[in-house]
């Protein structure tokens, strides 16, 4: 077993090598001059000059690459050109408010998909399953900051049950972190959830052909505990895959729901550094959030074993 | 005229997709005609909520909002066309080699692994923020971070096709590697790819929207769905309509292509064509 798992930690090197690569190259193939980009047009040569420093852009660009790459692997991922913190300390200072979103959305979204899910396959061909239906098709085509000042609009105007926009750090109360984290939580999740009710209700109807659902049923089997023990079991894995997979959604929603609900988290971060051409902080953010995309992948692979006997070994 | 109206019973997605699609693409193309001039400055009449005169209201500039939602239409279909067929087109090429040529297979797979792991909608931004705005950027920046997924798509294609008898029987035919690839695998290709290509096209319609809405895209002077909601987002208490209006038509939009995705997939048989 821990072999499988030092085995799979190795496999995410080559992918985080690519990205690497990729996030390095960005900035290379743009038309012109780097430096002369990042500091606008309104900059002087001794700012192009500063940056071109401060970037080693000075530099031959295989040397730039295997520098940058050595500062990565110690964990530096540079230092920004606005704020002058390095790009790590201000994704810390920032994570608290994206890993609350974030993860609260996530264990609700699972949870709440997945009973949709086997809800409407349980239900096949009736109202049930096609409202079910449309809400995905739904959920997967209103974007995120649509939906994000609907809610506004509807819970915290008008009705007046949430705050309309911030975030309550977890240290200051319980309750005005979640109250702060509902609106924010239901827009970003809503096409993740559309997401996973779709296959889980697909692959709950396979399952639910199967021959020994008939037999479980045959014998006797309380409806529920056939669904969820039986059934859903059999259905894990595509559903752990694209739970997986999903979070690609996460990632790039909240971005966006950070802006509409005015989130000091990582994604504002990333969305100020766009204006202020802030290289260093965008390269940064998207290592982490693909490393984490790549992490996420990997433990939903591991999680196969859990599921099904037959992965293992 | 029976045989359009079976089509039609029996795909209603796709009937309804597609005539959504037209609606706005009719609109989009004939927009001088239909509307007003969504540049013009009435600072008289800003924020007018929607009306006889203004039928979707104005925004903070006295801007008219339908005609400014209408021109907005115009980049939405570009984008998401253009984006849908440059990832098409270059997807299919490289998905070709590597599941033909298993030499390059490996290093081809890797690379788009990696690819896929960086959040499509940063990818975006760095590329942009990058470069100066305009609407090839985005068009670029929207496609790269597509592509893999259509090189998947095609290998998965390949590799179960290129183990079927009739490959086997066309090269003791003498046929050569390019004239398999494109005589004898390619066709296999295009269903699976015309659903993904709906898919894409949504997405990345939705992709623009949101660069534009984070001020990393489309230059903010011109009329997109996702500029006007940015541009009002500071007024969602005073004056909703100013966002619901382009809220309201990309989210149409984005529903009716994946309607008629959705269709047609069901229609084509297509398994392996995915969402995201």
């Amino acid at each position: 077993m821990s072999g499988t798992i030092l085995r799979r930690l190795l496999s995410m090197l080559p992918v985080m090598g690519v990205v690497a690569i990729c996030v390095f190259l960005l900035l290379h193939l743009a038309p012109g001059d780097p430096a002369s980009i990042i500091a606008g047009e309104n900059a002087t040569p001794e700012n192009i000059a500063r940056i071109r420093e401060q970037l080693g852009l000075d530099q031959p660009v295989w040397k730039q690459f295997l520098v940058w790459i050595a500062a990565m692997l110690h964990g530096d991922l540079g230092t920004s050109l606005f704020w002058g913190d390095t790009v790590l300390s201000l994704i810390g200072q920032r994570a608290e408010p994206t890993v609350s979103l974030a993860l609260t959305t996530l264990a609700v979204a699972v949870f709440l998909a997945i009973a949709i899910g086997v809800l409407a396959a349980s239900h096949a061909g009736t109202w049930i399953d096609r409202l079910v239906m449309g809400f995905a098709v739904l959920g997967f085509s209103v974007p995120v900051f649509v939906v994000g000042y609907l809610l506004i609009f509807v819970f915290a105007v008008n009705l007046k049950w949430l705050p309309v926009q911030g975030y309550s750090p977890l240290a200051e109360g319980l309750l005005p972190w979640l109250r702060n984290l509902v609106l924010p939580s239901v827009a970003l999740g809503m096409a993740y959830v559309a997401l996973i009710a779709r296959i889980t209700r697909t692959t709950m109807l396979d399952v639910l052909a199967e021959d020994y659902m008939r037999t479980a049923r045959a014998k006797g089997v309380a409806t529920r505990a056939m669904l969820f023990r039986h059934a859903l079991k059999n259905a894990a894995v595509p559903i752990a895959t694209v739970v997986g997979n999903g979070v690609a959604l996460l990632i790039g929603g909240v971005v966006i729901t950070e802006t509409v609900f005015n989130i000091p988290g990582i994604g504002r971060l990333v969305v100020d550094a766009i204006a202020r051409r802030d290289y260093p902080i965008i390269q940064g953010v998207i290592m982490v959030f693909s490393g984490v995309y790549v992490l996420v992948n990997l433990l939903v692979d591991l999680s196969y074993t859990l599921f099904d006997p037959r992965v293992r070994g | 005229m029976t045989r359009l109206r079976r089509f039609a019973r029996r795909n209603p997605t796709i009937v309804i997709g597609a005539v959504l699609l037209a609606v706005v693409t009719v609109l989009a193309v004939a927009a001088p005609l239909v509307a007003g001039d969504p540049m013009l400055l009435k600072p008289e009449d800003r924020l007018m909520p929607p009306g006889a005169r203004y039928w979707l209201g104005t925004d903070h500039l006295g801007r008219d909002i339908y005609a400014r939602t209408v021109f907005g239409a115009r980049i939405s279909l570009v984008v998401g066309l253009s984006v849908a067929v440059l990832s098409v087109a270059i997807g299919l090429g490289i998905g070709l080699a590597a599941g033909y040529w298993r030499r390059v297979d490996a290093l081809v797979m890797r690379f788009m692994d990696g690819m896929m792991a960086i959040p499509a909608i940063l990818l975006a931004i760095a590329l942009v923020s990058l470069n100066k705005a305009s609407v090839g950027i985005v068009i670029i920046a929207i496609t790269i971070p597509e592509v893999p997924r259509v090189v998947r798509l095609v290998r998965a294609v390949v590799l179960t096709v290129r183990e079927m008898p009739y490959i086997e029987a066309a090269v003791s035919g003498g046929s050569r590697g390019l004239k398999i690839v494109l005589r004898h695998i390619l066709p296999s290709t295009v269903a699976p790819l015309i659903v993904q290509a709906t898919y894409i096209t949504a997405s990345a319609i939705l992709i623009e929207a949101g660069l534009s809405f984070l001020g990393a895209g489309v230059p903010p002077e011109i009329p997109t769905w996702g500029n006007m909601i940015a541009q009002s987002r500071l007024f969602v208490v005073r004056a909703p309509w100013t966002i619901f209006a382009p809220g309201t038509a990309l989210a149409l939009v984005i529903l009716a292509v994946n309607l008629v995705g959705d269709g047609l997939r069901d229609f084509l048989d297509v398994r392996l064509a995915r969402r995201m």
